[in-house]
């Protein structure tokens, strides 16, 4: 009998994989074998463990060590050491960043304390291509029971009780959706899954479609049922092969148990799940224009009404729900809508998966209730700021977002509160920023994104995000002044007010919600052509100090440009005209003598 | 694969499944379980750790009792090798010397199952061991 001791769990995730961690796991495997050691020892490749700003993660189960940076090399060390001889590798353990310790039990890391994993239950945890390490973490059983014991209505109650709302970023209150999709009497309905994420930094839909895709396909199952829909639909980015290979393996297994398919579990009840690719467009995430690409039409967004829930994919009622969201519901019927609504504030119920980016020490996925305040997520779990840097602000909800600053960031993260703020949930994007950023530069870039994304069906996300733009690029260049500030603000509003679709109606709000809160930046860029943060190159001048330069003309050899002038031994100089602002300069000098300003 | 027909069948096929999954479920919260550390440093793997170890593993699986066995360094008892810590849930660890199988079977049966206190318990709490030295 294989007497299983130990098992070595490594994150098989995009980011980890990107590491090598598919070579470290071959190794392990090879390791095993040359120490007789197969019998007793499993390795797993999992979902993503969220800590992906030290990938590629090892934890080795039961005494839950968590190794970091592990590279295809250091396979033989773990097999030798920690599992032989039961030593646990100092050099790979997770060094606590305030004590300087390695800490060797994923239990005691910040990272982890903080977190309630509702929908990343199984990431990290089991093996994703593996169906039946699902089912024995109670996958598929809430559609049994509702099957079974719960019916349609009961289940729809049962969500709209729980207070679960679309964690795609509008909010919307799940259950209600679907009961309006369920009233909606057709021949013909679909349930499509929302995979198509987006937002710059946001990762957290990827990440549950590679590390547990049978809950969604599960939770697609059960909306089905519910609103009386045969077919399903997952539109997922074609960028994400990896979540695509492992969503084909697990709708394959589901068949071959019978969980998908002709007569689920002899109920009479048929559901199966199709994959529709989209090519990337950030428009197709919103809901109209997602279903005219699966038609295989333009992506581009219709005016609603009619929702989808009426007229959707084929013109048949179509209820569209994020991964993210589909991640939840499982749960939900299994442990109740009391205890669902339990966690969390007064209207965003449960928990929210977050994808820390930018300047924070801690890159990575995590999950915490709703309430938890952005200083608990951005300090206590994420770290802090990168370098020890002071906090400047934090963009929320991707480029459709805004950016909180200092005084938010107390405030406990739901729905209602971050739209008060100025910002929104959106999918659930934290991109940090510290004292070097500039938020002049970081709305510009945001600005790019969305024009860049604008499908042009509309004029004023067309035309107006363009000029948006331009005017952000002015002010950059220092060559913009104070009118032209109250016409980007009203431009912003015209946009807000007259675009399509939602794309277009928050484009601006990176600018506004900046303008809001770092109005004294963009009055520096215009008055005094000053940028405090230093980023914006039109804005610096690279000049020689008189005192410190000796006339070694290294820089002036090292110049791309030749803009620097001076004999041997003499003072040099810097033509201002020519100066590329590269600060290739700066690099070469020993001296410190080439200043920024 | 034949496939599943009802919540029941779900059930059984989840139950059986679950066996290979207690070891990542078990050490997900390990003090609700019984903890086991058996010292496995050269003097404790020469004296028959491994073997203990295996026993531990494969029995306490086999009677279905939800355990963590985890392997340890040297605990310094190398008089009463092999040596094994075991804490039960909410308890204070008691570390048992010259664990062999027939001890093994022992401490199941007694100290894990009933509570029972048997011979061979390495009579100074190991707390007050680890306070008195000073290792540098």
């Amino acid at each position: 009998m294989a007497i299983i001791k130990y098992d070595i769990l490594v994150c098989g995730g995009t980011g980890c994989r990107a590491s090598e961690s598919h070579r470290l796991v071959e190794n392990l495997n090879k390791e095993l074998i040359l120490h007789n050691l197969e019998k007793e020892v499993k390795v797993v490749t999992t979902g993503c463990f969220g800590f992906c700003e030290k990938g590629p993660i090892v934890k080795i189960i039961p005494d839950n060590t968590f190794y970091t940076q592990v590279s295809p090399w250091d396979a033989n060390e773990i097999i030798e050491e920690h599992i032989i001889k039961g030593r646990k590798i100092e050099r790979l353990l997770y060094v606590d960043p305030t004590s300087q310790l390695g800490i060797d039990d994923s239990k005691h890391m910040d990272f982890y304390k903080k977190q309630l994993r509702i929908a990343l239950r199984n990431c990290g945890f089991i093996n994703p291509e593996n169906i039946g390490e699902s089912i024995a973490r109670n996958g598929y059983a809430a559609l049994a029971k509702a099957l079974e014991h719960m019916g349609p209505e009961t289940v729809i109650d049962e969500i709209k009780r729980s207070g679960l709302r679309g964690r795609g970023g509008g909010g919307f209150p799940t259950g209600l959706k679907w009961e309006i999709a369920r009233n909606n009497v057709s021949d013909i309905k679909y349930v499509v899954c929302n995979a198509d994420e987006g937002d710059p930094g946001a990762f957290m839909d990827r990440s549950i479609l590679e590390g547990d895709p049978h809950a969604v396909l599960e939770a697609m199952a059960i909306c089905g049922y519910c609103i009386g829909a045969n077919h399903g639909l997952i539109y997922i980015r074609a960028e994400y092969p990896l979540a695509i290979k492992r969503l084909r393996i697990a709708i394959e297994q589901a068949r071959e148990f019978g969980l998908l398919g002709e007569n689920i579990l002899d109920s009479g009840f048929s559901f199966d799940v199709e994959l529709r690719y989209g090519a990337g467009a950030f428009v197709c995430g919103e809901e109209t224009a997602l279903i005219h690409s699966m038609e295989g039409k333009r992506g581009e967004p219709t005016v609603k009404p009619p929702f989808p829930a009426e007229k959707g994919y084929r013109n048949k009622p179509t209820n569209v729900n994020n991964v993210e969201t589909f991640a939840n519901i499982p749960v939900i019927l299994l442990k109740g809508a009391e205890w669902f609504s339990s966690i969390g504030t007064e209207k965003s119920k449960g928990t929210k998966v977050f994808a820390l980016a930018g300047k924070i020490n801690n890159v990575g996925l995590i999950e915490v209730p709703m309430g938890t305040t952005l200083r608990e997520v951005i300090f206590d779990i994420g770290g802090g700021i990168k370098g020890g840097k002071k906090f400047k602000g934090v963009q929320t909800g991707g480029p459709s977002g805004g950016c909180l600053t200092e005084k938010h960031i107390d405030i406990p993260i739901d729905f209602d509160n971050l739209i008060a703020a100025g910002s929104m949930m959106g999918s659930g994007g934290l991109i940090v920023m510290d004292e070097d950023d500039c938020m002049v530069a970081m709305s510009k870039f945001f600005l790019e994104f969305t024009v860049e994304e604008s499908c042009g069906k509309c004029a004023p996300c067309r035309i107006g995000n363009k000029r948006l733009h331009e005017i952000l690029h002015r002010i950059t260049e220092g060559k913009s002044s104070r009118a032209e500030l109250d016409t980007l603000k009203n431009l912003c509003m015209v946009i807000k007010d007259t675009s399509l679709c939602g794309l277009g109606q928050t484009s601006p709000n990176p600018i506004l919600s900046t303008m809001e809160n770092f109005l004294e930046e963009y009055n520096d860029h215009v008055d005094n052509h000053k940028c405090v943060a230093g980023r914006c190159k039109s804005l610096l001048r690279y000049y020689i100090d008189r005192e410190e330069c000796v006339g070694c003309t290294a820089c002036a050899r090292v110049c791309p440009v030749n803009a620097i002038v001076g004999e041997k031994k003499q003072l040099h100089a810097i033509n201002q005209q020519i100066c590329i602002k590269c600060g290739a300069c700066v690099d070469k000098c020993k001296f410190n003598a080439i200043i920024l300003s | 694969m034949t496939k599943i027909k009802t919540l029941d069948d779900l059930r059984k096929l989840r139950d059986s499944l679950r066996t290979d999954m207690n070891i990542r479920e078990n050490s997900e919260h390990p003090d609700r379980v019984v903890q086991i550390r058996v010292a496995m440093a050269t003097c404790g793997i020469s004296s028959g750790a491994k073997e203990t170890m295996d026993f531990f593993v494969s029995e306490l699986k086999k009677r279905q009792i939800n355990a963590v066995v985890t392997q340890t360094g040297c605990m310094s008892y190398c008089y009463a090798e092999p040596t094994v810590e075991v804490i039960l849930p909410g308890q204070q660890p008691v570390v048992f010397g010259h664990v062999d199988p027939v001890k093994a079977d022992e401490i199941i049966e007694s100290y894990i199952k009933k509570g029972e206190l048997i011979d061979g318990i390495i009579p100074v709490n190991h707390k007050e061991v680890e306070q008195d030295n000073r290792r540098i």
